[in-house]
């Protein structure tokens, strides 16, 4: 159990300030609009495979180091579904609640 | 935030993990260290975590206890290890599944959690210990050797993996020191390995220390995927 669960909300901002810092550590321009229906994952994605691995990255740190929320978003599981738990960040922000959920 | 660098060295509580622990601790770093036990000693600017390296929910609770109190992790030495010198013949299958285990699972989760938190740093330097066993093929060490391969393998491809956020990746293989692990080895076998050595002797915690002071300078910086045997192996 977590010192603290967050609600969806708090976790689409996580997501979205995720993104922020990894295109711009990455030198991408940064889209106007960044929402729940920001795509991260395929041909329409904002960022690259290796850009999926720092936001990844990045989320968990965040969640970890302003939420005290320890948590690991690249499980088995995660890799195995059909339908990637990271391919929008609306999608991405429900995983994270369904894994606090679990935890 | 500390203003001084985080270490992480695995296992800890002897040998030549210990000896590190206590050289660093006295330099300065704020030293973290584990194993599967308490360790028997104590020093200033020193933590213990009994953590077994190949038990996942284990090493990352350790590592966001570290980045929870420092703010920081920014070097890791993974000595942790396990050896059992034994004939391929009569080697049984939990015993190199328990070295594979440790020596290489072991070293990559720490290796993954670490660099986690290196990366919001964009700095960071690991260096995996390997052995001189694997590179003279050494009878009786099969599956200890094998491990310490795939750990040269897993640095050189995590050295092209992280090198983008800063993170520096090496390995050390030492030449046989004095420790518990290789004391119920036949003296005949290790003096056998010495003599086959450009440098005819044994190592000494000294040079490991030598080793991982130029892997983990700052100026260090353009060094990756690189392994530096001593006494002349190659």
């Amino acid at each position: 159990m977590q010192d603290q669960l967050i609600d969806r909300a708090t976790s689409v901002q996580v997501v979205i300030a995720s993104l922020r810092e990894v295109l711009d550590q990455a030198g991408e321009p940064i889209p106007e609009q960044l929402d729940e229906e920001t795509v991260l994952v395929g041909n329409t994605a904002v960022l690259d495979s290796l850009g999926v691995v720092s936001l990844i990255v990045e989320v968990e740190q965040r969640l970890e180091m302003d939420h005290n929320i320890s948590v690991t978003l690249a499980s088995d599981k995660a890799m195995s579904q059909r339908n990637s738990p990271f391919r929008t960040v609306g999608v991405l922000a429900d995983y994270i609640g369904t894994i606090l959920k679990e935890q | 935030m500390t203003d001084r660098q985080v270490m992480l060295i695995t296992g800890s509580r002897k040998g030549i993990g210990r000896y590190l622990a206590e050289y660093y601790a006295g330099k300065g770093y704020i030293v973290e260290g584990c194993s599967r036990g308490d360790a028997q000693w104590e020093a200033e600017n020193y933590t213990h975590h009994n953590v077994d390296v190949a038990n996942e929910a284990q090493v990352k609770q350790m590592i966001t206890s570290i980045a929870r109190r420092h703010g920081r992790l920014d070097i890791v030495l993974n000595n942790a290890a396990i050896a059992t010198m034994n004939h391929v013949l009569l080697t049984p299958a939990s015993t190199a599944n328990r070295m594979l285990e440790v020596n290489v699972t072991g070293t990559m989760l720490v290796c993954r959690d670490a660099a986690k938190v290196m990366i919001r740093r964009r700095y960071g330097r690991i260096v995996n210990f390997t052995t001189i066993v694997a590179p003279i093929a050494l009878a009786g060490e099969a599956i200890y050797a094998a491990s310490k391969s795939a750990v040269v393998t897993l640095t050189r491809i995590l050295a092209f993996e992280l090198g983008q956020w800063g993170i520096t990746c090496n390995s050390f293989g030492a030449t046989p020191i004095m420790t518990d692990m290789i004391r119920g080895v036949p003296q005949d076998k290790i003096d056998a390995v010495v003599n086959g050595l450009a440098i005819k002797r044994l190592g000494t915690h000294e040079d490991c220390a030598n080793v991982c002071d130029f892997f983990i300078r700052p100026e260090s910086d353009n060094i990756t995927g690189q392994v530096i045997y001593l006494g002349g192996v190659t």
